[in-house]
């Protein structure tokens, strides 16, 4: 059985991840495209934290006999990867757009320099 | 100031076989309108046949989603002057021949924003698939209990603004589905919002581009955004409004 005190430091700690990712959307530094998969992460783990029996039958199902509480470390680095998946991707996003970006304006410069020396020379 | 000009946005993401139509009938309505393109990315020629049948067209480098070519728009009107914006999607559902209705209240002066609504009012033959018209209501019924004002229709892209409207929407515009949250965003600005009732055509080109999946996740995100936009206290990002 997963120690009471287990339970509740990581129910607290959930709870916490919850609320600070919630006032980050509110203070509009954490987009909710991008918080959707955090808050997630934070009511799985409050599940698994909170609801003991369950955290024991799911440890019973893996085989893990010794110490249910490795499920939550387990889920936990589940969810830590995700997300760190998911922002590998919005990275590889943001990468491409910036070089499109910087063509666009290089280009536009040159454009731009060739129309005022056209305008230059014809004075 | 172009006074007496009118706008009107039409953002357009690979429309080429419906844009030439839309662009016409707007300004065949009325000659006092002019028409901006938002290409938001298109692959097809687009761009090309908006600015052959007099368009102005601003084509953004990728594909922002249809938030950001929206504001694209609204930035534009506000840098070009005009006093009165409308918006209507680049495919042809929505019908020129109701703009008049839209300008109406706010040439009066009674609003700010002019929704064109499929719901208001009387029933008028708009037929909407069940999930879909499921998450009109759901919005329509949160939205309403959040700003305390009954609206019905809250998913519609068909819009009329004057200079405030186009001012606020112009800093701030939210991304993906964002008409449910601009809805808000009018209200919480004190800007007057009003529905007019409006008939909506079938789509004449293309599929809706809103998936099973995506429109799950669009629930979830909006749903999220306007729970947490009642606790905030400025609307506005506060170095935005102070800019403006």
């Amino acid at each position: 059985m997963t120690p009471l005190r287990i339970s509740i430091a990581a129910s607290i700690a959930s709870v916490l991840l919850i609320l600070v990712v919630l006032e980050l959307i509110r203070a509009r530094r954490l987009k909710e495209r991008y918080a959707i998969l955090w808050l997630v992460t934070g009511v799985a783990l409050l599940v698994l934290s909170a609801w003991r029996g369950g955290l024991n039958t799911i440890a019973g199902w893996l085989g893990v006999s010794g110490y249910p509480p490795a499920i939550l470390f387990a889920a936990a680095t589940l969810f830590i990867i995700l997300v760190l998946l998911h922002y590998s991707t919005v990275l590889s996003k943001l990468t491409d757009e910036s070089v499109i970006l910087a063509q666009k304006v290089a280009l536009l410069e040159q454009r731009l320099e060739e129309g005022l020396d056209a305008r230059r020379g014809a004075e | 100031m172009r006074t007496g000009r009118v706008l009107a946005i039409v953002p357009a993401h690979n429309e080429a076989g419906a844009i030439g139509a839309v662009v016409d009938e707007i300004r065949s309505v009325d000659p006092a309108f002019d028409v901006v393109v938002v290409d938001d990315g298109s692959v097809d020629e687009t761009a090309t046949i908006a600015a052959r049948h007099g368009a102005a067209v601003v084509r953004l480098p990728y594909n922002l989603g249809i938030g950001g070519a929206v504001q694209t728009g609204f930035k534009y009107a506000l840098e070009q002057g005009y006093e009165l914006a409308v918006r209507l999607d680049g495919d042809g559902q929505h019908d020129p021949g109701e703009l008049e209705k839209l300008l109406e209240p706010l040439r009066r002066g009674d609003a700010d924003v002019v929704t064109g609504s499929r719901f208001a009012g009387h029933q008028n033959g708009y037929r909407v698939p069940f999930a879909r018209r499921l998450g009109i209501v759901f919005f329509a019924r949160l939205v309403s209990l959040l700003v305390r004002q009954r609206v019905t229709d809250t998913t519609s892209g068909f819009q009329a603004l004057n200079g405030k409207g186009i001012a606020l929407f112009a800093v701030d515009y939210p991304s993906d589905y964002p008409e449910v949250e601009a809805t808000v965003l009018v209200l919480k600005h004190r800007l007057r919002l009003k529905e007019v009732p409006v008939r909506m055509r079938d789509r004449e080109h293309g599929a809706s581009s809103i998936t099973f999946f995506r429109s799950v996740y669009y629930m979830l995100k909006v749903t999220l955004a306007l729970l947490v936009a009642i606790f905030r206290k400025y609307a506005v990002p506060r170095e935005e409004a102070g800019r403006g």
